[in-house]
C-alpha cells in the first residue's frame, strides 16, 4: 500500500488508473555555430508557423469562448513579426536556431513578466509556445498532452488553456496538477467535463509515467502504487459507479423523490444534438449572445425567429429558460458602439442596457414570441440578466407579457436582489440564480482576478447564504427557483442547494450524470443537513469539508 | 509623421481579446504603425509581443504614429487604431 497524497478536490468521483505526465520540454543541444543561414533561418521560421497554425486550428475548434480568445493570441504570438526579426537576426550571429528561438522568447518573456502582474499568466504561454517550436525543430515530440495508448490519469505542474483545449475524454481519466486552486482553469475546465480533479497537489509530479493511482476528487486524494487487492477493490467500485451512473436515468430527485430538474446550459440548437433522450428535461440556460456576437448590425426580429425556433424545435417540447442579450459595457457587441465607462463590470449591462436601447429588447422578446409559436408544444421561459430591484423585475415581467411570453423570470447576480429575492419573486414567475457574478459582486473581486480566486470559491458560506434566501423566497411563494452558474455543476454543491430547496440546477451536458447520481444517493433529510452544514461554516473550505465529510462514500 | 494619442478603453487594458482586436487590425495596415507609451520602447503596433509588453491597462495615454504619404495611409491608419484603442473591446463570456 503506497502513501496518499492530498491536494483540493474539485467535483466528485472517482478514478483509478496509470499517470501520464503532461510532455516536458524538450532539452536543448549543445550549441554550434551555424554555418548556412538560410537553412537555419528557414527551419526556424517554419517551425514558428507551424506552431502558429496548430493553435489557430485548435482556436476554430475550441468551444469555450474564452479559451478560444486565448489560442488565439498565443497563435498570433507565434507569428509575431518583431519575435520573427529577433530570430533571424540572431541566426545571422551565428546562433543554430533551436538557441536563437530560447533567446529570442526569453528576452519577451522577462519583458513580459516586468510589463505587469497580469501578463504573469502570458509569460508562462510564451514557454508553452517556445517549448513547442523548438521540440519541432529538434524533431522531437511536441510537449503537451501525452497518448500512453490506454486510458490515464494526466498529471502536471498545471495545465495551460492549449492543454485543456485537446482533452479527449474518452482517454483521460481524471486530472491532478502540483499547482492551481479552486477556481484555477484547471479546475473550472474539470467541472465542466465532469472529470474527477484534484489541483494543488504537492508530490504528484515526483511519480514516475505508469504509476496506478486512485484519484477521489469528493476527498481530495490521491492514493500512490495502488495494486493487487486495492486495485481490485477500486477497479470493482469504479465500474460500479459507471453502472449506477449509467442506470440513474430520469429526472433529477433525490433518494426519496424531492425533485430537482437537471437543466443544460446552451449557446445554440447545436448543443442539444444527442442530448435530447428520455432523461432530458430541459434547457435552465440559452445564452443568446451567440448571434449577436461579431455583428455590425443587429441581428434582425427574423433571423431572431429563426435561431430561437431552432432551439425550441431541437428541445422537443420540453422547458427552455431562455436568457434575454446579456451585453453591455461588460461585453461590447460592435453594433452597439458604446462609450466606454470607467467600471464596465458596474455599468450598463444586461438588463440595464434597455434603458439607454428599449427596442433590441423589445425585438428580442417580439422573436422570441414569434418563435414560440411557430413550434406547437414548445415551452418557452424567459428570464433578465443583471436585475436590481423588484421594479426592474415588474417593468420587464410587464414587456414580455406585452408580446404574450406566459412565464417570465429575472436572474439574480446581484446582491441587492438576493438580499429582496422575496419582493423580486413576487414581481415574477421565476428566479435563476448566476452564481459566478453573485460571488463577484458579493465579495467585490473580479471574476478574472488569478489572484482574488479564493473570494469566489461557490463554497462561500456568504454566497450561499444569498443562494439560500433566494431558494427560500421560492418555498414561501411557491415558485421555482434555479441556479445557473459554474456551482450548479458541482455534484456535492447541488446536495446543499437541493437541501435549500432550489428546484432545478443547469450545466454543461457533461456534468449532469454525476449531479444526478449525487441527489439520488442522498434522502431530503440528508440534503437538508447538508445545506445546514455549509451555511453553518466559517469558511469555503470548511463547507466544503463538512459536507465532503459527512457524504462521503455514497454515490460519490 | 502623423500621430494621435488616446487612452485605453478595454476593461482588461491592452491585453488578450483586446490585443488580438487591435494588432491584428494594426497588422492589416498598408502602413507601419507604432504605439508608445511613457517610458517603455515604443512598439510595432503589429506585434503581439511589443504590444502586450507595454502594459497598457484601461486609461493608459497611448500615442499612435506613423509616417504620411501622399494619399494619407498614415493618418487614415492612425485614425482607425485610435478609435478601436479607445473602445471597450473585452467580451468576456459568461453565464451569471
Amino acid at each position: 500500500m503506497g502513501e496518499t497524497l492530498r491536494g483540493l478536490g474539485v467535483g466528485s468521483g472517482v478514478a483509478v488508473g496509470p499517470i501520464a505526465k503532461r510532455g516536458a520540454p524538450p532539452e536543448l543541444p549543445a550549441a554550434h555555430p551555424v554555418d548556412d543561414v538560410e537553412t537555419e533561418a528557414r527551419r526556424a521560421r517554419d517551425a514558428l508557423v507551424a506552431v502558429s497554425a496548430d493553435l489557430a486550428a485548435r482556436a476554430v475548434r475550441c468551444t469555450d469562448p474564452t479559451t478560444k480568445a486565448v489560442l488565439d493570441a498565443l497563435s498570433m504570438i507565434a507569428a509575431d513579426p518583431d519575435l520573427d526579426e529577433e530570430v533571424r537576426s540572431l541566426i545571422e550571429a551565428r546562433t543554430d536556431a533551436p538557441h536563437a528561438l530560447h533567446a529570442a522568447f526569453e528576452g519577451y518573456r522577462e519583458l513580459l513578466a516586468q510589463a505587469g502582474d497580469y501578463l504573469a499568466e502570458r509569460a508562462g504561454d510564451l514557454a508553452d509556445i517556445r517549448d513547442r517550436v523548438i521540440a519541432i525543430v529538434l524533431g522531437v515530440p511536441v510537449p503537451g498532452i501525452p497518448d500512453p495508448g490506454e486510458p490515464f490519469v494526466l498529471v502536471a505542474d498545471e495545465l495551460s488553456p492549449v492543454d485543456t483545449a485537446a482533452i479527449d475524454t474518452s482517454t483521460v481519466l481524471a486530472l491532478v496538477t502540483e499547482r492551481g486552486g479552486a477556481t484555477s482553469h484547471t479546475a473550472i475546465v474539470a467541472r465542466s467535463l465532469g472529470l474527477p480533479c484534484v489541483v494543488a497537489c504537492p508530490g504528484i509530479m515526483a511519480l514516475r509515467d505508469g504509476t496506478v493511482v486512485a484519484v477521489d476528487a469528493a476527498a481530495g486524494t490521491v492514493e500512490v502504487g495502488v495494486q493487487g487487492a486495492r486495485l481490485v477493490e477500486l477497479r470493482a467500485e469504479g465500474a460500479d459507479r459507471e453502472a449506477r451512473l449509467a442506470a440513474v436515468g430520469g429526472p433529477g430527485r433525490t433518494a426519496d423523490g424531492r425533485a430537482v430538474a437537471l437543466l443544460h446550459n446552451i449557446g445554440a440548437a447545436a448543443d442539444l444534438d444527442d442530448v435530447v433522450d428520455a432523461s432530458f428535461e430541459g434547457v435552465g440556460l440559452f445564452r443568446t449572445e451567440l448571434l449577436f456576437l461579431d455583428r455590425t448590425e443587429r441581428p434582425s426580429v427574423a433571423e431572431q425567429r429563426d435561431a430561437y425556433a431552432r432551439v425550441l424545435r431541437a428541445a422537443a417540447g420540453r422547458k427552455v429558460v431562455v436568457r434575454t442579450l446579456d451585453a453591455g459595457a461588460d461585453k461590447p457587441l460592435p453594433f452597439l458602439a458604446r462609450r466606454a465607462e470607467p467600471n464596465p463590470a458596474l455599468g450598463v449591462r444586461g438588463l440595464r442596457l434597455a434603458r439607454e436601447l428599449p427596442d433590441l429588447l423589445d425585438d428580442q422578446l417580439r422573436a422570441l414570441a414569434d418563435a414560440a409559436s411557430d413550434v406547437p408544444g414548445a415551452e418557452v421561459w424567459v428570464m433578465a440578466p443583471m436585475v436590481s430591484t423588484p421594479g426592474e423585475a415588474a417593468a420587464f415581467v410587464t414587456r414580455a407579457r406585452n408580446v404574450g411570453l406566459p412565464k417570465a423570470g429575472v436572474m439574480v447576480e446581484v446582491p441587492a436582489a438576493a438580499l429582496r429575492a422575496r419582493e423580486l419573486l413576487v414581481e415574477c414567475d421565476f428566479l435563476s440564480v448566476g452564481t459566478n457574478d453573485l460571488a463577484q459582486y458579493t465579495f467585490a473581486a473580479d471574476r478574472l482576478e488569478s489572484s482574488l480566486q479564493d473570494l469566489l470559491d461557490p463554497w462561500q458560506p456568504a454566497l450561499l447564504g444569498l443562494v439560500a434566501s433566494c431558494a427560500e423566497a421560492g418555498r414561501l411563494l411557491d415558485r421555482p427557483v434555479g441556479i445557473c452558474g459554474e456551482a450548479a455543476a458541482d455534484p456535492q454543491l447541488a446536495v446543499v442547494f437541493a437541501g435549500m430547496g432550489i428546484t432545478s440546477l443547469s450545466m454543461a451536458a457533461r456534468a449532469i450524470p454525476a449531479v444526478r447520481l449525487a441527489l439520488a444517493g442522498r434522502t431530503t433529510a440528508e440534503c437538508d443537513e447538508a445545506a445546514k452544514l455549509a451555511l453553518g461554516s466559517v469558511d469555503a473550505a470548511s463547507a466544503h469539508a463538512v459536507v465532503a465529510g459527512r457524504h462521503r462514500g455514497v454515490g460519490s | 509623421m502623423v500621430q494621435r494619442t488616446v487612452t485605453v478603453g478595454s476593461a482588461s487594458g491592452l491585453h488578450a481579446r483586446p490585443a488580438a482586436i487591435f494588432v491584428k487590425a494594426a497588422a492589416a495596415q498598408p502602413v507601419r504603425v507604432r504605439a508608445i507609451v511613457d517610458g517603455k520602447k515604443p512598439a510595432n503596433a503589429a506585434s503581439m509581443l511589443a504590444v502586450l509588453a507595454l502594459g497598457a491597462t484601461q486609461g493608459t495615454t497611448v500615442t499612435l504614429e506613423a509616417d504620411d504619404d501622399a494619399a494619407g495611409a498614415g493618418r487614415q491608419a492612425v485614425d482607425e487604431l485610435a478609435q478601436l484603442l479607445a473602445r471597450d473591446l473585452d467580451a468576456e463570456p459568461g453565464d451569471g
